[in-house]
């Protein structure tokens, strides 16, 4: 089975966000796979220890996310694609187009993303390559089974409620919490990584793209920080009394009962 | 020539969703001054009475839709990726929209950028507000979860439709006036062939609200301590008529579904009141719910980082102090209505 996992580079989720220059800054910051990634490339490598095959990554982005694709051959994956080009714009249209333009002659039986991305959280990409490959998808997917032949019963929650689905190989799945529980890279893991095939590319290594189709179709005006909450009141006296209390504040000061 | 905006009216368990209205509001606000249609599409079982057609119909345009295209099929009970897309596609044929909307819930989210991808459109995810200036149409969102936040625009020369979702209970309803009315139009819906077959689905929660519309949130951590410790919140919960929660302690504890998980991994949620219990509050936690608009919590520890964003703060054993919730807010319930 020939699988290629979708893979983007997150800052940690304990990490807060800071602005310099109308950017967010990265001084400091702890790197990982975007989690909801990081199911797909587990679940990668369980379906090829099943069924044999190769476990691809693909992301695109800056050099730096070199390391996050590092960590994702470490567990278990063969190979890695970085496309790495300044003239790609920030907006899932044109993201979504370099990656299928990308895949289109790669024959993937089955591709695996994230539900969504912690960081910008739009969840399109993925969506969206599946449309351009012309595969089905199935998004926020909790339990994946694929038998020999190629056909996959696939659960996808959706809000709460488990959505059972029948599709064919090839498809496009993206991983919900739950999925499975990914592995932690082993040292000889890591040793091993360091050998497996790594590739860094442009847009100029991927034939039939032209930069007037990548377009961006949206852009930021604008960035900033929320207003900061403030500490409020920590209410006194014995606990029942403090129930009381709160109900006459919820409806005399914050007016929401 | 006036244009088209359009808005996907979601239906769950036999009801509009309340950000169905909330997407009609959006097209009114993106419409302005400028002569527009704004047309709602909704996918219906062919069942449907006419009595509900009609209910779904007046509710969108009481809020400002001018029309109502719906499509039928036996298996619009359930989404149906494939089949949902067709049907939208076979809409936008014909209505030839210059903004759609959706929900950015379940469904939205799904169906959004696929049909974007298809008509090579632009799509703006996850919306919180949307303003006009100086001729653009700023569309506010949330990065990582809502610690910071960007305002994007359309752009480029493409002739695609704008597509937006935009998140529940975050846009305002338009005023409602029920003297308003439109067509509803029926849309012989021919659908496309499926590849993929939804064989089942199981209702976890039938009758219980989710997360994201909800007006009340009761959201349990670790201290919840067990699968049990969840049943106080739950009560709390039914009183208030609001939804139950969980952090990503308790639900990788084990104490609870990950569908439950409010956080930067799980959902964002903005209700009304939140009602944190036994949630110490880390980053990736407040991520998640630090857009509410009151936040109250409990915990044992005086020094959790929880009080730091809380309204109001009780320091004590939830297993004590949410009973005593439960009760006050019945009794106050009782003695309103």
């Amino acid at each position: 089975m020939n699988i290629w996992v979708l893979l983007k580079q997150t800052f940690d989720t304990e990490e807060k966000i800071v602005l310099t220059g109308g950017g967010i800054s990265e001084a400091g910051v702890k790197w990982i796979i975007n989690p909801y990634d990081e199911y797909a490339v587990e679940e990668a490598i369980r379906l090829v220890e099943q069924h044999g095959g190769k476990v691809n990554l693909l992301s695109v982005g800056p050099e730096r996310a070199g390391e996050a694709l590092r960590t994702a051959l470490a567990m278990g994956a063969d190979e890695a694609v970085l496309i790495h080009d300044s003239r790609i714009p920030q907006d899932e249209w044109a993201i979504a187009k370099v990656l299928s333009a990308f895949l289109a002659d790669q024959g993937a039986d089955l591709i695996l993303g994230g539900n969504f991305s912690v960081d910008n959280g739009a969840g399109q990409v993925a969506i969206r390559i599946a449309e351009q490959l012309g595969l089905p998808h199935i998004g926020s997917i909790t339990k994946l089974d694929i038998s020999a032949a190629g056909e996959a019963i696939v659960h996808r929650d959706a809000e709460g409620d488990t959505e059972i689905i029948d599709a064919h190989l090839p498809a496009l799945f993206t991983a919900q919490q739950g999925l499975n529980e990914p592995r932690y890279p082993t040292l000889p893991g890591i040793m091993k990584a360091k050998k497996k095939p790594f590739r860094l590319l442009s847009l100029d290594d991927i034939p039939g793209i032209s930069l007037q189709e990548l377009e961006a179709r949206t852009t930021r005006v604008s960035l900033s920080l929320p207003p900061s909450r403030q500490a409020g009141v920590i209410l006194q006296g014995d606990l029942a009394a403090q129930a009381a209390d709160l109900i006459r504040r919820l409806r005399q000061d914050a007016k929401v009962i | 020539m006036s244009r088209t905006i359009l808005t996907f009216a979601e239906i769950r368990n036999h009801e509009l969703r309340q950000v169905a209205l909330e997407a009609v509001s959006a097209a009114v606000k993106i419409a302005g001054t400028a002569p527009s249609e704004i047309a709602s599409c909704l996918l219906v079982p062919v069942d449907t009475s006419l009595d509900a057609l009609e209910r779904y119909a007046e509710s969108l345009f009481t809020h400002g839709a001018n029309r109502v295209y719906v499509l039928k099929h036996a298996d619009f009970t359930a989404y149906h990726a494939e089949l949902y897309l067709g049907a939208v596609q076979q809409v936008v044929s014909t209505a030839n929209p210059e903004f759609i909307i959706f929900g950015h819930t379940s469904v939205g989210r799904d169906l959004a950028p696929r049909l974007a991808s298809m008509l090579q459109a632009g799509q703006i995810s996850d919306v919180t507000a949307i303003q006009h200036e100086d001729g653009n149409l700023l569309c506010t969102r949330p990065l990582y979860a809502g610690k910071a936040v960007e305002q994007r625009a359309f752009t480029g020369t493409s002739a695609a439709p704008s597509i937006i979702t935009i998140r529940p209970n975050n846009i305002p309803l338009s005023a409602p006036d029920s003297s308003r009315s439109g067509e509803v139009i029926e849309v012989a819906f021919a659908p496309p062939s499926l590849r993929t077959i939804v064989r089942d689905v199981v209702r976890k929660t039938s009758g219980t609200l989710d997360l994201s519309e909800a007006k009340i949130i009761v959201s349990g951590g670790r201290g919840v301590k067990s699968t049990n410790g969840f049943k106080p919140l739950e009560e709390l919960a039914s009183v208030l008529n609001g939804a139950v929660g969980a952090s990503r302690g308790a639900c990788d504890a084990g104490y609870c579904d990950y569908g439950l998980q409010i956080g930067q991994t799980g959902k964002v949620v903005t209700p009304e009141i939140y009602i944190a219990c036994g949630i110490s509050g880390a980053i990736q936690h407040l991520a998640g719910m630090s857009g509410s608009r009151v936040i109250i919590a409990v915990n044992k520890d005086p020094e959790a980082p929880i009080f730091k964003v809380a309204d109001y703060g009780i320091v004590g054993d939830l297993f004590e102090v949410v009973p005593l919730l439960t009760t006050a807010f019945r009794e106050f319930l009782e003695h309103e209505a």
